[in-house]
């Protein structure tokens, strides 16, 4: 029996909804990623152009202290930088889709699709060393996760239900200093204390990767992860203290105390699940955005892993790498972006249609 | 109400935090100063300085770990492509040069010993011609015996600055009949390159355009160290560089890490006179550190050396001078580098002689040294050439140790010689990623106003600041740039070394520039003369004439002899500042057991 068939030949194809919704997403997300490339490439590679540097000018700053002008060009040349914008960009397009060489003037050097980029100055491809620093970056990101969700939510359920209270105000004071102080204050102070004071903690520039020992990475990253958390933690103990203290005095939570049910489910069941979905929005949301206190953190603590990789890339001018890098973000950010919508075309179907 | 009282018990969080953070470092105290009997134990008791012309914790126990860090990345551990004095010193681990700076304290350090050769270079044809013999028994780390052919092909893949921008141009600018764009990956008989010639494996010649008697330390650049040109990958050499020193390469990860352990095919007895002691058994590297988790560690016992060797940052350096035990391990050595500014003679009225001479009475010079830290950052200077530098000459023509906050009357007579006797107005520039500089800036135009002279002050990218900018005579003069803020170290310590790359005329390109408009002839014939005389002790003499020479045409605001704090743990061993780097020798460090 031919099913579908039969069912097509009785009814006009009507598209499903939650499909029609994701497949306009991702098109979008698509879009929207390759805006953020030329814009990217724009500011680094056209801005300047545009303020009267000439290819020259940008190539001088990829060949020796010593270099002649004749030098100078042919850097420029070799580099691309003579070529008109559209070029340079559509050669660096083209590198993501199906790779490109490099010149290096002792051999060709391959850079295989996706292709980020190829550094004019280490003279290596820039995802590899991405993917290399990446492992560093997500360990950081999801040890500080867990604990800025968990410690964040939990101060905010307690502060709430005791409001008014010496915890409450302790806890929420403590939170106004965490979102208040810059990481590399809190991050050398921590290590100054904790680490070379009172030798708790690994000192700066520590990372094994988890794969050779579990415990040694949770011991190093111990407080990078405490020093990122303390910052959105803070965010996220004021947000679910004030959406608690919101759903505490809803009806249904004076119903579900009225029916018997113990006061622990009556907090958890009822209480913090209402108050727990826009805590998870924008907690989709951060982990995106993390790259930012990534930066921090992971310069603070000397951790080799993306963040740093940008701030060394753009320390010594190194214009692929941190386009690189701007690409590797604003993907995380449309990703979770994107997580996030469709999670919302799950729970909520009026999304959907609009 | 609520909000305030949030904000209290924030602010005393806060200051909890703060307290307990002063609470973990400061122990000060004022009693005594401290610098005997300390906690040294089996070893020399800490005293500040004890590594400066001598040797702290003198040892030859080999084994252990020594420990390096830097905050940021090298520009190449590729002996061929590196211009780092940090490497340069470091690199004396894995790479052997003709000739090298004999690691040893004080002034001894400044010596050339020979390292792969047996003696210094034997000049002929008035010094145009530059011979070198081989030791017996050298080899690369695979057992390869070490020829003259491999020193060549080393000195001619560096020459392609495409491939290896970052290194002295030295040999470009030196060597006879270099084809333009020459390289050797176009060229790989080396069958163009006329100037250099290995008659057997033993024997090396250099022919130079003119004749140079300071050839010696072109020979102990990096660049001579050999490269087999079998193993050579061009810009990927770096990441595994085959030793000819006592340590080789296990590991290196760009911006990362590194780690060398010993070269067993490395046999001392061919190495009898560089002073090299290879007392650990293994040295690591640990790159992109957090400059002040750098201090940090190094107070803590977390690592040995910091690699850069230029000091600790200024938030350390107050909390270091004020604990006696903590200043005990530190020297304030003098470093081979002066902070200085150019009057430059292409911006009215500053072509005029005069006009440079009020400049330099009027500006205040303990302002100029405060700007980068007082004492403890260097001595006024009253010249370019700093005193550790042989030929360095005691003068001061503007009375600077007189008249240390400026002299505004001389430089009001001076004014009125050169026609501006109310003033004139300039700019100043500095690197804008320094706060020493912009500080500098401040200074010059808070002194320089006592007298009429207007300076704006304009700040330009360290990255482009001689590239495109102050370094650019075009742009430097269209934008008016009459004082232009600098800083230079010598490539190695001698008058040539120091001063060749930033007063002489003839140096000036497009852009680029390193000297940054000081066109003098007295100064470029005194060049001439120096690089002409073969006798050590003549030529250091001139090379102090010629320091004078800048000093008399008033081309430079001559600033600050520079100095840095350098912190020594208790780690390690056999430490002193080598005055051919002006830091810690670390081909001769070693770990205490």
């Amino acid at each position: 029996m031919v099913v579908g068939q039969t069912w097509s030949h009785h009814h006009r194809v009507r598209p499903n909804p939650l499909l029609t919704y994701m497949i306009r997403r991702l098109i979008s997300a698509v879009v929207l990623l390759f805006v953020v490339s030329a814009v990217t490439f724009a500011i680094f590679f056209l801005l300047p152009r545009v303020a009267g540097a000439t290819a020259d000018d940008l190539a001088s700053r990829y060949v020796g202290k010593t270099a002649g002008q004749e030098q100078i060009h042919a850097a420029a040349v070799r580099l691309g930088f003579t070529d008109p914008i559209w070029v340079q960009y559509g050669r660096f397009a083209k590198g993501i889709v199906v790779g490109s060489e490099y010149n290096t003037g002792v051999s060709i050097e391959q850079c295989p699709a996706p292709c980020l980029g190829y550094s004019f100055i280490t003279q290596n491809p820039v995802l590899p060393d991405l993917l290399d620093r990446l492992p560093v970056t997500l360990s950081l990101a999801a040890g500080a996760a867990v604990l800025w969700l968990f410690g964040g939510v939990a101060t905010g359920v307690v502060s709430a239900l005791k409001r008014g209270s010496p915890i409450d105000r302790t806890a929420m004071g403590i939170a106004l200093a965490g979102v208040s102080l810059p990481i590399f204050f809190t991050g050398l102070l921590a290590l100054s204390i904790f680490s070379y004071g009172l030798g708790w903690t690994a000192q700066g520039g520590s990372y094994t990767p988890f794969q050779e020992n579990p415990l040694m990475w949770a011991y190093d990253l111990l407080l990078p992860w405490i020093t990122l958390s303390f910052l959105y933690a803070a965010a996220y103990a004021r947000l679910t203290r004030a959406g608690m203290l919101e759903t505490m005095n809803e009806d249904y939570i004076r119903t579900a105390r009225a029916k018997g049910l113990r006061e622990r489910d009556v907090v958890v069941r009822h209480g913090l699940r209402a108050a727990l979905t826009p805590i998870l929005t924008i907690f989709g949301l951060d982990l995106g955005l993390l790259l930012g206190g990534a930066i921090l953190t992971e310069s603070t603590f000397s951790l080799n892993g993306v963040g740093k990789y940008a701030v060394d890339a753009v320390a010594n001018n190194d214009l692929p790498k941190v386009l690189g890098v701007t690409l590797l973000g604003a993907t995380f950010i449309v990703v979770a972006n994107l997580v996030v919508d469709l999670l919302y075309a799950v729970v909520d179907p009026r999304v959907r249609v609009s | 109400m609520k909000n305030t009282r949030l904000m209290a018990v924030a602010a005393a969080a806060v200051l909890a935090l703060g307290l307990s953070a002063c609470g973990g470092s400061a122990s000060t105290g004022t009693g005594g100063s401290g610098s005997t009997g300390g906690s040294g134990g089996s070893s020399a008791a800490p005293a500040a300085d004890a590594a400066i012309g001598k040797i702290y914790n003198p040892s030859t126990t080999k084994g252990g770990t020594l420990r390096f860090g830097m905050a940021g990345d090298w520009d190449s551990v590729d002996p061929g492509d590196t211009y780092y004095g940090l490497s340069w010193n470091f690199l004396r681990n894995y790479a052997r040069t003709l000739v090298v700076f004999k690691a040893a304290p004080g002034a001894e350090g400044a010596k050339l010993v020979p390292d792969l050769a047996t003696s210094l270079g034997k000049p002929s044809d008035g010094n145009k011609t530059w011979t070198y013999t081989l030791r017996d028994g050298i080899k690369f780390e695979d057992g390869t015996p070490i020829t003259s052919k491999d020193i060549k092909y080393a000195v001619a893949r560096q020459l392609d600055k495409d491939t290896f921008p970052n290194g002295p141009t030295y040999f470009n600018d030196f060597l006879a009949d270099i084809p333009a764009g020459y390289s050797v990956y176009k060229d790989k008989n080396l069958d163009d390159l006329k100037s250099i010639e290995t008659p057997d494996d033993k024997t090396i010649i250099f022919k130079l355009k003119t004749g140079f008697s300071g050839f010696d330390y072109f020979a102990q650049l990096p660049a001579t160290a050999p490269v087999p040109v079998a193993k050579d990958t061009g810009t990927k050499y770096k990441e595994k560089v085959v030793s000819s020193g006592p340590y080789k390469f296990v590991s290196y990860s760009q911006g990362k890490n590194m780690e060398l352990d010993r070269n067993p095919n490395y046999d001392p007895k061919t190495d009898p006179e560089s002073g090299r002691l290879a007392l650990p058994d293994k040295l690591t590297v640990e790159l992109g550190l957090n400059a002040a988790d750098v201090d940090n560690r190094l107070q803590s016992g977390g690592l040995d050396v910091d690699i850069a060797g230029t000091g600790v940052q200024a938030e350390s350096q107050g909390k270091i001078l004020a604990d006696p035990t903590l200043k005990a391990k530190t020297d304030n050595a003098q470093a081979a580098r002066t902070w200085f500014s150019v009057l430059n003679s292409d911006v009215a009225p500053l072509d005029n002689v005069d006009c440079r001479k009020a400049v330099v009475l009027a500006y205040d010079k303990t302002g100029y040294q405060r700007a980068y830290g007082g004492n403890t950052g260097g001595a006024i200077a009253t010249s370019l050439m700093p005193p550790n530098v042989p030929g360095h000459a005691d003068f001061d023509l503007y009375n600077f140790k007189a008249k240390p906050q400026g002299d505004p009357e001389a430089a009001k007579a001076e004014l009125a010689k050169c026609g501006q006797p109310n003033g004139f107005e300039t700019n100043v520039s500095y690197r804008a990623e320094r706060p020493k500089e912009k500080a500098t800036a401040e200074s010059l135009q808070q002194s320089l106003a006592k007298v009429g002279i207007k300076l704006n002050i304009k700040a330009y990218p360290t990255a482009d600041y001689t590239k495109l900018y102050a370094g650019k005579p075009d742009y430097a003069k269209a934008n008016k740039l009459g004082v232009i803020i600098y800083g230079w170290g010598a490539d190695w310590p001698d008058g040539f070394g120091f001063l060749s790359q930033i007063v002489d005329s003839r140096v000036i390109r497009p852009s680029g520039n390193t000297n940054l408009g000081i066109k003098v002839p007295a100064v470029d014939a005194g060049i001439d003369q120096a690089m002409a005389e073969t006798d050590a002790t003549k030529r250091d003499t001139i090379w102090g004439n010629v320091d004078k020479s800048v000093m008399e045409a008033a081309a430079v605001i001559p600033g600050v002899w520079a100095k840095g704090l350098l912190f020594r743990p208790d780690t390690i061993t056999n430490v002193f500042v080598n005055d051919g780097f002006t830091m810690y020798d670390y081909a001769a460090m070693g770990v205490k057991q």
